[in-house]
């Protein structure tokens, strides 16, 4: 420890065990929204003021998803320390499994009529599929692979990573250079995923029409239901011993180290099941908003995710998740009202965040509730520093 | 002439090569029998122009290469028209005629004299059929005749088409083209031409070995291809053999120039790559701290430059070329102050949380990009080079522009400064101690805060230089900075940390290796390849190649 300036403890925003009532009432209000919602927009008449339009239930189907990628951005960063600025690419890669799935249902519906091959590959003046292109004709290869391959990845890198120890900066820009590797490969034509345009112009999931209002609702509800169920998964680890242990080498690796702890398996599971959760969240993103592409892999949109987590409250679970709507509720407001300055508020809100209000709203929020200065000595886990320089 | 054939196979020995130009320039005299006699065979010129229009083929081809040896430039026009298939026959008199297109209807004008003998409409005409045959030996023959251009660049170009087609009949009028030639550029590729025709058409095999070994020093593709044809085809063994040794001499030489344009391409891109780590490397070393609106300072140093060069524009347009020079301390002012002030105004309070500090300086560089953007818009700016910086320095086989030599020079003349002022100055000094451990620094009676804002404006200015230098050779937009801030994390934390060795290492590695793979694997995949090969270097060595030693840095 070289840092002469760790911080003074301060409690982690919301608590792990006095945080249930905020748990409960995350997991009801998505269930009630993967209801409603779908309600809303179906049942009742389009002309009444309380209908919801297809497009809102898709626009916030599409924040969901954001918030299931910001909660396995949490469940490393706020609970383990590995600040990973390359999990844009698992999302992704999630995402292009499930589009390659959608790729293939389109059939012989494209705009060349070849019943095998897609659109681009025909395009290419390729005369058949890529061998690792077979097999997701089938839904549930598909769902597997959706989880598989970032899983894959991140036990590959995260093997080698935390074997060797790497971690802080160093872990967070070679996890960029990661994204940035995959983003340059799939822009490539000749990787067959696409290049530039990516996969798009799905027509269906389980013959199921993918404009069709009943399609978007349940595909809402789904999302809804899976983050709930994400969410409750993560509490689950969290406040078990494992979770303990987590913490524990987010405050103090070595000392976790000679406690005789294998912290590099700790480390591992936990990023290779963040890496699953994004995963799954690619997947239910591509169907709603139809398109997947490379630019899903710039670096900018991982280190995105991490201001979500940060705005809603590292640490917290559900702070992620309420980060991740309201950063993806003021870019929609913003770029719909004032473009040119949507960069400088997401740039503010970096700076704001990081400088003054380091627990998020979240924590802000259980400060103001509790009306009293932060003590010490508290029995929950702190985010008291980060290994040093 | 039998001792012009034995002396050239000899092993390559020091004092072959002289020898070897010496018998060929002999050779040379001796074949040149006769001087140029282009008006002599002036009368004689007539009917062969006019069985140019000869329905046969077979018999079009023995015009165009009569023609050819007559040497009459006057030829030149009549050939191009027939090449380009303007050269008619007027169908009322029978009478040859150059065609132009004049709106609906052609002017005619006389193939030999070029005047004007009417108009016609497009049916009083009939073209000349050439075909691809035709059109061969017509661009060989022309090739042949512009040898004796007064233009030397056009008798340079002609020198290369004749040594393209590797048409023998062009023979005996390129070595009059030679014999007379003056230049010495053009001189040497009318040799390169002669050589290989004599090579492909001699026929003493004596003297096509002869011109085989002259052709092998010549570090050329084409050369090469030639080489290898005469290896297959010719019918004496001993010139095969010959053929096939100087190509795998010619392959040599290639090979030796490609490696040496890599390297200077490799070298250029590790010189823009360090110009960009280097203040990066300093930043983290010192601070811990990797600044991700490190790429913005960049950007920023390049529209310093670009503002400089507008003055100039406007107030000294005579001393646009000093327009740089006057830019390179702008841009570090400017940018060491704005770094200052980030650092006393945002990171000064997040000391300890690298991350946080990384997540921060993330947003900065959102707000800088876009304040660029709103300030000078969207669009590139238009840089400069001043004249000492534009052109290129021709090496034959290799051409290195003046604006990459002038950024190598650059950024080892920074790496020296900086290297100097980290060695042998006070504030250096205390730099090093911060960065080997920052409390015992602090206890020693170092101001470790004023070290860091000085360090992170010393960065920055760093920066802002290479800004001036990418400005050179790169769009000046508000994403120049992006494009290049993860390849300097990669020279960072592939160099290590706390010495600037790595760092110099790490980027010409890096540069290097990427020119390297590049051939093979595309600009891309190389990219690529590399990023991964990192990612795998880091696993084994955690700390980069030139790491701390010591319990300083263990965290």
């Amino acid at each position: 420890m070289t840092s002469t300036r760790s911080r003074a403890p301060r409690p982690l925003a919301g608590g792990l065990l006095a945080g249930s009532g905020a748990a409960a009432a995350t997991i009801g209000l998505l269930l009630a929204a993967a209801v409603l919602v779908p309600v809303l927009n179906l049942a009742v008449a389009a002309d009444s003021p309380v209908h919801m339009p297809t497009w809102v239930v898709s626009l916030v189907g599409k924040y969901l998803t954001f918030a299931l990628l910001a909660l396995s951005v949490d469940l490393i960063w706020g609970f383990c320390g590995i600040l990973s600025l390359g999990h844009g690419a698992f999302f992704a890669l999630g995402g292009y499994a499930i589009g390659m799935h959608l790729m293939r249902e389109i059939g012989g519906r494209g705009v060349y009529g070849n019943p095998l091959l897609p659109d681009f590959m025909v395009f290419l003046n390729w005369s058949e599929l890529p061998w690792y292109w077979h097999g997701f004709d089938s839904f549930p290869f598909a769902l597997l692979m959706v989880v598989l391959v970032p899983g894959l990845l991140a036990f590959v890198f995260g093997w080698f990573a935390f074997r060797s120890r790497v971690t802080g900066v160093y872990f967070s820009i070679i996890s960029q250079a990661l994204t940035f590797a995959l983003m340059l490969a799939f822009f490539r034509n000749d990787m067959g995923f696409g290049g530039n345009n990516g996969l798009t112009d799905f027509k269906d999931v389980l013959g199921f029409d993918l404009q069709d209002d009943r399609t978007r609702a349940a595909l809402f509800a789904l999302t809804a239901v899976v983050l709930a169920a994400a969410y409750f998964c993560c509490r689950l680890i969290i406040l078990s011993r494992l979770g303990k242990v987590l913490v524990a080498v987010r405050d103090a690796e070595s000392r976790v180290r000679f406690l005789g702890y294998r912290v590099e398996y700790y480390k591992l599971f936990v990023f290779v099941f963040s890496a699953m959760l994004a995963g799954i969240a690619g997947a239910l993103y591509v169907p709603q908003v139809g398109i997947i592409n490379p630019s899903e892999f710039a670096p900018a949109n991982s280190i995105e995710i991490v201001i979500w987590v940060a705005i809603g409250g590292r640490g917290t679970l559900h702070g992620a998740i309420l980060g991740a709507i309201l950063v993806n509720y003021l870019k929609t407001w913003f770029t719909g009202a004032i473009p040119e300055l949507w960069l400088f508020a997401l740039g503010g809100l970096f700076i704001a965040v990081t400088l003054l209000l380091p627990t998020g709203i979240v924590g802000l929020a259980e400060h103001l509730r509790r009306r009293r200065p932060p003590a010490t000595g508290d029995e929950t886990p702190h985010l008291a520093r980060e290994t040093a320089p | 002439m039998a001792s012009v054939g034995t002396a050239p196979v000899s092993p390559r020995g020091p004092l072959v090569r002289p020898l070897v130009v010496a018998v060929l320039c002999l050779l040379l005299a001796l074949l040149v029998v006769r001087p140029v006699g282009a008006q002599e065979a002036a009368a004689d010129l007539d009917p062969l122009v006019r069985q140019l229009a000869d329905r046969d083929f077979a018999a079009k081809i023995t015009a165009v290469e009569a023609l050819g040896a007559t040497g009459d430039t006057r030829a030149v026009p009549v050939l191009d028209a027939m090449l380009t298939g303007r050269l008619a026959v007027r169908s009322a008199d029978g009478r040859l005629v150059i065609t132009e297109s004049r709106g609906s209807v052609l002017l005619l004008t006389d193939p030999l004299s070029g005047a004007e003998v009417g108009e016609a409409d497009k049916s009083a005409v009939d073209f000349i059929a050439v075909n691809n045959r035709l059109r061969g030996v017509l661009r060989g023959t022309l090739g042949g005749l512009t040898l004796l251009s007064p233009d030397a660049g056009r008798r340079r170009e002609a020198a290369d088409a004749v040594f393209r087609t590797r048409d023998s009949a062009l023979l005996p009028l390129l070595e009059r083209a030679a014999a007379r030639e003056h230049d010495a550029g053009v001189k040497s590729r009318m040799d390169r031409a002669l050589a290989a025709l004599r090579a492909l058409a001699a026929p003493d095999p004596a003297q096509r070995i002869a011109a085989v070994t002259a052709l092998r020093n010549l570090a050329d593709p084409e050369v090469r291809s030639l080489l290898a044809t005469i290896a297959a085809a010719d019918t004496d063994a001993n010139v095969r053999e010959a053929a096939a040794t100087a190509q795998r001499h010619v392959e040599q030489r290639l090979a030796l120039w490609g490696v040496l344009g890599n390297v200077f391409q490799g070298v250029s891109l590790g010189s823009v790559l360090l110009l960009a780590a280097v203040g990066l490397a300093i930043t983290f070393g010192v601070m811990g701290v990797i600044n991700m609106a490190h790429g913005e300072m960049v950007m920023l140093g390049a529209y310093t430059t670009y503002v400089v060069q507008d003055l100039f524009r406007t107030y000294a347009p005579g001393a646009f070329d000093f327009s740089v020079l006057v830019a390179i301390p702008s841009a570090f002012l400017v940018t060491a102050l704005i770094g200052i002030l980030i650092e006393r105004s945002i990171i000064r309070f997040l000391y300890g949380r690298p991350l946080e500090t990384l997540l921060a300086t993330w947003g900065l560089s959102l707000v800088l990009q876009q304040a660029v953007r709103s300030i000078f818009g969207p669009s590139n700016r238009e840089v400069g080079n001043p004249s000492w910086m534009s052109g290129a320095l021709d090496l034959g086989v290799l051409t290195l522009t003046y604006n990459r030599i002038w950024i190598i020079v650059f950024s080892i003349a920074v790496f020296a400064a900086l290297m100097l002022l980290i060695r042998a100055s006070g504030f250096g000094l205390q730099m090093r101690a911060v960065t080997q451990n920052r409390r015992m620094a602090a206890a020693m009676g170092i101001r470790t805060g004023r070290v860091d804002a000085l360090t992170f404006g010393l960065g920055s200015g760093i920066a802002g230089m290479a800004g001036v230098a990418l400005s050179q050779i790169d769009n000046v937009s508000p994403n120049l900075g992006q494009s290049y801030i993860i390849d300097s994390f990669m020279v960072v934390v592939f160099g290590g940390v706390g010495n600037l060795w790595g760092t110099l290492v790490g980027a010409l590695t890096l540069g290097l290796a990427n020119k390297f793979l590049e051939p093979y694997a595309g600009a891309v995949l190389a990219k690529i390849l590399i990023l991964v090969a990192i990612i795998l270097f880091i696993q084994k060595r955690p700390r980069g190649l030139f790491a701390l030693r010591g319990r300083a840095v263990e965290t």
